[in-house]
This record gives structure tokens, C-alpha cells and sequence, in this order.
């Protein structure tokens, strides 16, 4: 396992994921404007918004039920975690060439990326 | 207006935005960002939401192909990758202290910076240097990149001004919603000294990382809101790509200048609207 090798690994699996994720998106999309497409919306005025789409565990629960918005917003969820795998991946090659100062690098990485987004579990 | 119309006006503007921003670089969320706040009225913190995550779908999507010509290098990527993850928590947090006015300022005050660069394209035209610094060489930055057929060796230098700026950029990036890839290469282009092809591809790995540690904020606090980010997200990814297959043809240098015209008058529409108290 060589760095390049690494890379290429990584580059693949983060166009897996955002294919997969464009295709959930799209998917809520269709079935959102199916049942929508008459609804006014404007977005002029912000309001924070339902829980069921602001927390890892209501979107997955949204999504479950096939309600279109929770199916949309698992794919962007998909979407911001396929920069968080690339980290853990590189944790992980990091770890197998044994190079402990990018491995201690990339965890640091991974702690700012989860603080983050535990905000949101 | 009507959930389709929305849809597919947002859907195309974004396409547009995608296609332009990666023809010159620049990514989509320098007019995604202004043309939902002037052009539809949309509220700062949807549009920076949305904004936000099509900069990752960009970036994890142009990964592959990156990575195929081998001027990344993930170590460089990976330890400034600290610096700006940090600053992108930062700028997420401080993106609910300000006002939206302040928003559209500093968003504009960003697109005219943006702009000059684009024109007067920043790379110091000076051969990197081949050795490393003395914390450069601890860190192992240094890597070779393909130049005029053959693998030519680089150093790295400057690791605490880069560092420095990286934390800026992650900054901006959470702070307005964009990938601030012109920041990032500045960072190592210019103070780090890092061949240009290297910073860029380099950067482009980083942004959607950078972006990613403030999604989570974004996303507790119902900035991203699925129905603004579904026609974002997907106008911007097949404009991108589409953008990048024209690349090998498109008249580049007119493009960027053109491009530079439309963010200025976009940069000015949002200070002005910013200080009139419109956004």
C-alpha cells in the first residue's frame, strides 16, 4: 500500500458515494414535486424547521417512512459523509504504512469532522 | 412561486453556476450564493446551506479524476486539513452570530477578491523550489508531480504561514457556504510554495472535507433545508461535470474574464443590498 495507490482507492469510493447520494436526492426529489408541485414556497423568511430533518436519527426515521423531504435530506446526508469516509480511509492507510505522524494527523482530522457532526446526532 | 418552478429555476441556475465555475475553477458557490439571495429572494442561511453542499458533491465527485493525474498529494492536503476543519467549525458558529447583512457584505467583499484572482491569475510564475524547509522536510511534504513528461521533485516551505491562511479559509468556507478554494491555494501556491497544479488539485481534495465540518453545524441548525438543496445539489453536479468534459475546448483566459465581470457586478449587488439592510 503505497500512498498513490491509497489515493486512487479513496477517489473511487468518494465518486461511489456521491453518485449514490445524487441518486437518493433525486429520487426524494421526484417524489416531492409528485406530491407538491402545486405548494408555494419562497424560502423569503428563515425558520430553523422541523427536527425530523435536523437530526441524524430524525432524518433516518423520515426517511424510513418514505416521506420525500426525509429521503432528500439522507442523500445530503450521504453527500457530507462521503468527505468524512475519505478521512477514515486515510486513517486507515496511514495506519497500514505504518507512518504514526499522518496517522495521529488524520485522527485529528476525523475528531474536528465528528465534533461537528455529533451536533447534529 | 410554484414547488416545480422553484425547482427548476434553481435547478438550472445552479447548472449554469456548475458549468461556469468549473470551467474557470472557482467552484459554484460564488453565484449559487448570490443568484438565490438577489435573483429569487432567497433567505442568506438557505442559500449558504445549499451552497455548502454542493461544494462537497464537486469535490468528492472530481476526486477520482484528480487523483488519476497525480498532482494531489494527501499529506500536504491531510496536515492543512487540521487548520481548516478547525476555522470551518469556527466560521459555521460565527455564521449565527452575524446578522445576514454582514453576510452579504463579507460575501461580497470575498467575490471581488475572488475575481481579481481570476484575472490576474496568482500563481508566482518562479520554479518551486526542489528542497524543503527544515519543518517541511520533518512533516515529509516534499513529493514529486508530472512535469513535461518526467517526475520533478518539490519542496515545501512556510508550513506555519500556510497553516495560518488555512485556518482563514476554512473560516470564510463555513462562514458563507463556499468551498474558498482560491484562499487554499493562495495558502500553498504562494506562501508554501507548492507547485500550482499541486495546490490546486490538492485543494480541491480539501474542500470538501473543509466543508463537511461544518455541515453538521449547518445542518442542527436547519440551514440545509432539502427542498432548496435537492435542485442546488444536482444542477451544480451536472453542470460541474459537464464543465469539465467542455474544459479541453473552452477559450479559458476570455471565459475567466468574463466570469470576473459577472462576480464583480454580483460582489457589488451584494454589498450594496448588505448595507441597504435587503438581505
Amino acid at each position: 500500500m503505497d500512498d498513490r495507490r491509497l489515493e486512487i482507492i479513496i477517489g473511487n469510493l468518494l465518486r461511489t458515494g456521491v453518485l449514490t447520494a445524487a441518486v437518493l436526492v433525486f429520487a426524494g426529489g421526484v417524489a416531492y414535486l409528485a406530491a407538491h408541485r402545486g405548494d408555494h414556497i419562497g424560502f423569503h423568511t428563515f425558520t430553523p424547521g422541523d427536527s425530523s430533518l435536523r437530526t441524524v436519527q430524525g432524518i433516518a426515521a423520515s426517511a424510513a417512512r418514505l416521506n420525500s423531504e426525509g429521503l432528500m435530506q439522507l442523500g445530503l446526508l450521504l453527500l457530507i459523509a462521503t468527505p468524512v469516509a475519505r478521512v477514515i480511509m486515510a486513517v486507515f492507510g496511514f495506519a497500514l504504512e505504518r507512518d504514526w505522524l499522518y496517522f495521529v494527523v488524520s485522527l485529528i482530522v476525523l475528531a474536528v469532522l465528528l465534533a461537528s457532526l455529533t451536533r447534529a446526532a | 412561486m410554484t414547488a416545480t418552478t422553484f425547482t427548476l429555476v434553481v435547478g438550472a441556475v445552479s447548472a449554469l453556476a456548475g458549468f461556469l465555475g468549473a470551467l474557470t475553477g472557482l467552484g459554484g458557490g460564488v453565484v449559487v450564493v448570490p443568484a438565490l439571495t438577489l435573483a429569487l429572494g432567497v433567505d442568506m442561511r438557505y442559500a449558504i446551506g445549499a451552497s455548502l453542499v454542493s461544494v462537497i458533491a464537486t469535490s468528492s465527485g472530481a476526486a477520482a479524476a484528480y487523483v488519476r493525474e497525480g498532482f494531489s498529494n494527501i499529506r500536504i492536503g491531510m496536515f492543512l486539513e487540521i487548520a481548516t476543519t478547525i476555522g470551518a467549525v469556527a466560521g459555521a458558529f460565527l455564521a449565527g452570530r452575524f446578522g445576514t447583512h454582514a453576510l452579504a457584505i463579507i460575501f461580497g467583499v470575498v467575490l471581488l477578491q475572488a475575481a481579481y484572482q481570476t484575472v490576474f491569475k496568482g500563481s508566482l510564475e518562479t520554479a518551486a523550489p526542489t528542497e524543503s524547509d527544515a519543518l517541511g522536510r520533518r512533516l515529509r511534504m516534499g513529493g514529486v508531480y508530472p512535469l513535461e513528461g518526467k517526475m520533478q521533485e518539490y519542496g515545501v516551505r512556510n508550513v506555519p504561514a500556510g497553516f495560518g491562511l488555512m485556518f482563514g479559509a476554512g473560516a470564510l468556507s463555513g462562514l458563507l457556504g463556499i468551498g474558498s478554494g482560491a484562499v487554499k491555494v493562495i495558502a500553498m501556491d504562494r506562501a508554501m510554495h507548492i507547485p500550482f497544479k499541486v495546490s490546486t488539485t490538492t485543494s480541491n481534495f480539501m474542500i470538501g472535507v473543509t466543508a463537511a465540518a461544518s455541515a453538521g453545524v449547518y445542518l442542527s441548525r436547519g440551514y440545509i433545508d432539502p427542498r432548496v438543496a435537492m435542485p442546488v445539489m444536482l444542477g451544480v453536479l451536472a453542470g460541474a461535470f459537464l464543465g469539465s468534459k467542455a474544459l479541453v475546448h473552452a477559450p479559458v483566459r476570455v471565459l475567466r474574464i468574463v466570469f470576473a465581470v459577472v462576480i464583480v457586478a454580483l460582489a457589488i449587488e451584494m454589498i450594496v443590498n448588505g448595507i441597504a439592510g435587503r438581505i
